[in-house]
């Protein structure tokens, strides 16, 4: 179940999976999918983590597909963990991945872990305008009309954690979307900082909840 | 029989030392491959391991490391070596004894490593370390005997599977080794010394005068619940004035604190006394321990931290308060008071509350009759395993059978199958997955037909997540605004996320006031005289012994109870009067409201952990049935379920078809799993321990080992950590083995009582710490509530 959110005029679906919903543009935004996390600890001599996290990402990222009938996807940076991570997908996956961009406007905003072009379809964008929105990876003081990702809000409530949306009236931050990604507690100074006095977080979960953002 | 040197037969002379028989003995059996001496504390134990390497080494010993003596505590093996210091200087040995621990400084340890002393004294992490360098063989390829220490404690967890494992690497290295292992009473000394190798003799010191033990009487009765002991304060303070220097035992380090706290406001005459437990901080403990060597305190507050180590041989009376769970455990507590030998020990048990006046009953009673308790714990854990392959190949490159061969050797290890052993290689080396991804990346390559590290530089990082032990995340708690500010102890992470500027709680005796978190650091100032919110850090747990809860039951029989306290038999006849008391032959239920939810108690006596794998599986029915639970506790003798509809038709919940067939299932998905889980993933190398010292800086790229379970789950379910989670929450922690007994017991006789309140017997149990909640239709139930009343509230609904 989805949290709806009016935002500069515009109706937006904030789905429990993590993902944005434009339905007037038919647009999904998805945030920091870190896909070959697992591919690029081990590439650097590290822990040999579950391979799989990269499947569990696309199989969620298409089960939103199928539910929206999305015709444009946007994924606001740090979509692979790095460019290395992006050549050195599993075979299946890389067609799986191709699979979902076939058919689509699908782009690709430039992260910090992914700052190089990649050799995957879709095209590549420093930030993106669609009006209102302005879409980029990491939100800017000031900005209005603003949905980047990068933060990976968490937080808390009745005793559980979970990804979380954060918005008021200029800006919205994506959760992370991707399997293997850390959270960052909304009560952060950082976060605090950037979110304005009266901020919502969106948790989700099996269903989208809205709560006071904690600060 | 080997001989002493003369210096030193002079010096125990002048000293007015004889040696005890069993000391003799060892001394007799030094040609053995391996003997396990069992001796009471203060029966010389040490002393006795020692004799035959000094013997050995002589007057004028050659170079070369000759002895290596392993203690499961720092602070032991610089208590050794300080007490092999006076017979050696005494007697003009030349002799070089030195330890080599966490604590020791980078320059003594390299030096170690090029000019190792005869005698040295570890830890099985150090000694892991030790044997992961390249040099190992030359360091240990002299080396004569391998003395471990409190074996029967280290014999109880994985540092001991550990510690089996790098002595058949040392026997590799040092062919003829020997071996010792010094250990307190057991209840199975045959298992024991099959643990420390394949032909290890026994040999059982006079046990000594049984210990005086009894249960503290006081003016006050013990309250209806909760913990602590804090109503036998004047009393305890009486027998701390009648005494020279006593331990006061607690079974969690919330208790202690809490009791430590209260027992400073009513120290009228200001006994000098300290408390010591693992959350303190280092600097803290060092100061109590040197203070008790001093002779300086007359009593120290404490925990298991307490159960091993340090030679106190003024202690002349051990207090246990709360039950002691475990009667091997009590004995060898009782064994802190007196190290004099043939002295019987003083041991006074306090119960905490009324259920616990039942259990130290119980305790005293088996105590009296000589019975110890004990499970055997099971073939040696593979995470322990893998661990040390990945250890090996730090070392150097190493053949797979020949490895094989070599754990064979190490007792718990001897069953293990090649089969078994080369799925922990491929684990350790590919990462062991059904998808195979890291062909280019592996962790482990064959070169010759030896295995060896694919990038040498790997090393530095394996050796820093070598070892066992599992910290809980936890933050350390500082006093603000003070030069560096002064180091408290530790809080658990979860309860420094529950706290709010201004709360306060209780930490090294003191109640501080929570100012805010600083990088990882909780900076907090002194607030006396406040009530504190409970620190709730956790102390180890262990479930009562199946010998215990039976004795509990069949005191629960009687008619009366002419040997409990007069309140302890009212409660009982109470609990009788308004509901009944559980027995042997049925499992007794009550349901009750309470506090706006539902409550269903199930009287298991099946020990803590069964009773808690009994909340998982009951808890998971009810979710089936639409009773929306919410969350249980388990206790030793209990589980407590509370949810949003009441249990009326308990029969099915307890069909034991119906929860064996689920416990895969159910239990796949649990918080115990994933614990588990975790544990075993830091074992294994999965994760990488320092990854929690890197929180602070990589914010965002930790996740929790939880995302890593459930992904393992999802695409790779035959992966060998989850089945290693799985055997080991089987054993340990799910103990379902204990469900099947008590099911078998009852048969169909499920006695449910429906009663309008919280019952005399049932109240403890919600003072119990370690709830776990129930996430399902419930939850999410009281979540939507949740956030629609915080709506609300900012106006923003």
């Amino acid at each position: 179940m989805h949290h709806l959110l009016l935002h500069h005029g515009e109706t937006l679906h904030l789905l429990a999976s993590g993902g944005l919903y434009w339905p007037a543009r038919r647009v999904l935004v998805v945030a920091d999918l870190h896909l070959g996390k697992s591919e690029r600890l081990a590439r650097r001599g590290g822990a040999l983590l579950p391979p799989y996290e990269t499947r569990a990402t696309l199989a969620k990222l298409d089960t939103d597909l199928d539910a929206t009938r999305a015709a444009q996807v946007i994924c606001l940076g740090d979509s692979f963990d790095d460019d290395a991570a992006a050549h050195g997908l599993d075979e299946e996956d890389a067609l799986w991945l191709a699979r979902l961009i076939a058919g689509r406007d699908w782009i690709w905003i430039t992260g910090n872990h992914d700052p190089g072009p990649v050799s995957i379809g879709g095209s590549h964008r420093a930030e993106l305008a669609l009006c209102p929105f302005t879409f980029r990876h990491i939100a800017i003081p000031g900005e209005s009309a603003e949905i980047s990702g990068h933060y990976h809000p968490k937080a808390r409530l009745a005793g559980q954690t979970r990804p979380c949306f954060l918005a008021d009236a200029a800006r919205l931050i994506l959760p992370a979307y991707g399997t293997y990604t850390g959270g960052l507690w909304c009560d952060h100074p950082d976060l605090s900082r950037l979110m304005a006095p009266g901020a919502l977080a969106i948790l989700t979960g099996s269903r989208a909840l809205a709560i006071p953002m904690p600060r | 029989m080997i001989t002493l040197p003369p210096a030193l037969t002079t010096w125990f002379a002048a000293k007015g030392w004889t040696l005890h028989p069993h000391q003799l003995d060892m001394l007799a059996r030094s040609r053995n491959p391996s003997t396990l001496l069992i001796a009471p504390t203060g029966g010389g134990k040490t002393l006795a391991g020692f004799l035959p390497t000094l013997a050995e080494l002589g007057q004028n010993p050659p170079p070369g490391l000759h002895t290596l003596y392993v203690s499961p505590l720092k602070a032991l093996t610089a208590d050794i070596r300080r007490n092999l210091r006076s017979p050696i200087e005494g007697a003009d040995l030349d002799i070089r004894v030195e330890d080599r621990t966490g604590d020791t400084s980078y320059t003594q340890r390299r030096r170690q490593r090029v000019d190792p002393p005869h005698i040295l004294l570890t830890t099985p992490e150090s000694l892991a370390l030790l044997l992961s360098y390249e040099d190992a063989p030359r360091i240990f390829n002299g080396l004569q005997r391998v003395i471990v220490d409190e074996i029967h404690a280290l014999a109880e967890s994985k540092r001991g599977d550990q510690l089996t494992l790098q002595i058949a690497r040392l026997a590799g290295l040092a062919p003829g080794l020997r071996r010792i292992g010094l250990s307190a009473t057991v209840e199975n000394p045959p298992a024991l010394a099959r643990f420390l190798g394949a032909e290890t003799a026994i040999l059982a010191a006079d046990p000594g005068p049984d210990p005086d033990i009894s249960m503290l009487e006081t003016e006050a009765p013990p309250p209806w619940s909760g913990g602590g002991g804090r109503y036998a304060i004047p009393a305890i303070l009486n027998e701390i004035n009648c005494h020279r220097i006593t331990l006061v035992f607690h079974n969690t380090r919330a208790q202690a604190e809490l009791f430590f706290h209260d027992l400073w406001l009513q120290n009228s005459e200001s006994l000098p006394i300290g408390i010591h437990h693992g959350s303190l901080s280092r600097e803290q403990r060092d100061r109590v321990e040197q203070a008790m060597v001093a002779g300086a305190l007359r009593a120290v507050v404490c925990t298991g931290s307490l159960d091993l180590g340090i030679d106190w041989g003024d202690v002349d009376l051990v207090i246990q308060v709360g039950a002691p769970k475990n009667v091997k455990r009590l004995v060898q507590r009782i064994g802190r008071a007196n190290h004099r030998y043939n002295a019987p020990s003083k041991a006074l048990l306090v119960p905490a509350n009324r259920f616990e006046v039942v259990e130290c009953q119980a305790a005293l009673d088996a105590v009296r009759a000589h019975r110890l308790d004990g499970d055997p714990r099971g073939p040696g854990p593979l995470d322990v395993l893998c661990q040390h392959i990945l250890a090996t190949a730090c070392a150097g490159p190493f053949d797979a059978d020949a490895l094989h061969d070599e754990i064979l050797t190490a007792g718990p290890y001897s069953t293990v199958t090649k089969e078994a052993f080369l799925s922990c290689l491929d684990f350790v080396a590919t990462g062991g997955y059904a998808l195979k991804a890291y062909d280019r990346w592996q962790r482990l390559k064959q070169t010759h037909g030896k295995w060896h590290l694919r990038d040498p530089r790997a090393a530095a990082v394996i050796r820093q997540n070598l070892g066992t032990i599992i910290d809980i995340d936890t933050l350390k708690v500082r006093l603000r605004n003070q030069f560096g500010g002064t180091p408290l102890g530790e809080v658990e992470e979860d309860f420094a996320a529950t706290l709010t500027p201004g709360d306060t709680f209780l930490i090294g005796g003191q109640v501080v006031r929570y100012e805010g978190l600083r990088e990882l650091t909780v900076e907090v100032s002194r607030a006396p005289g406040r009530d504190p919110k409970v620190a709730v850090f956790n102390g180890t747990k262990f479930a009562t012994s199946t010998l215990l809860t039976d004795r509990i039951l069949q005191i629960f029989q009687q008619e009366s109870w002419p040997d409990l306290p007069a309140h302890t038999a009212r409660w009982l006849s109470l609990q009788r009067e308004v509901s009944r008391l559980p027995d042997p032959h049925s499992l007794l239920l009550e349901s009750f409201p309470h506090d706006g939810r539902e409550h269903l108690v199930i009287y298991g006596f099946a020990g803590r952990n069964a009773q808690q794998t009994l909340g998982l599986l009951i808890t998971k029915q009810m979710e089936f049935q639409g009773l929306a639970p919410l969350g249980f506790t388990a206790t030793d003798y209990a589980t407590l379920i509370w949810g949003l509809d009441p249990v009326t038709d308990p029969a099915p919940l307890f069909d034991l078809q119906t929860l064996r067939n689920g416990l895969d299932n159910w239990l796949s998905g649990n918080a115990v799993m994933k614990r588990t889980f975790r544990a075993t993933a830091i074992i294994s190398g999965l994760i990488e321990r320092s990854h929690q010292g890197r929180r602070k800086s990589g914010r965002q790229a930790t996740f929790s080992s939880d995302i890593l379970y459930d992904t393992l789950r999802r695409f790779d379910p035959d992966h060998l950590l989850l089945r290693i989670t799985r055997d080991e929450a089987l054993r340990g922690l799910i103990d379902f083995s204990r469900i099947e007994a008590l099911l078998a017991r009852i048969g169909p006789r499920i006695d449910l009582h429906r009663l309008p309140r919280v019952t005399p017997l049932a109240a403890p149990l919600f003072f119990e710490p370690g709830r776990i909640p129930v996430h399902g239709e419930g939850r999410d139930r009281l979540a939507s509530g949740a956030a629609k009343a915080l709506m609300e509230a900012a106006g923003l609904a």
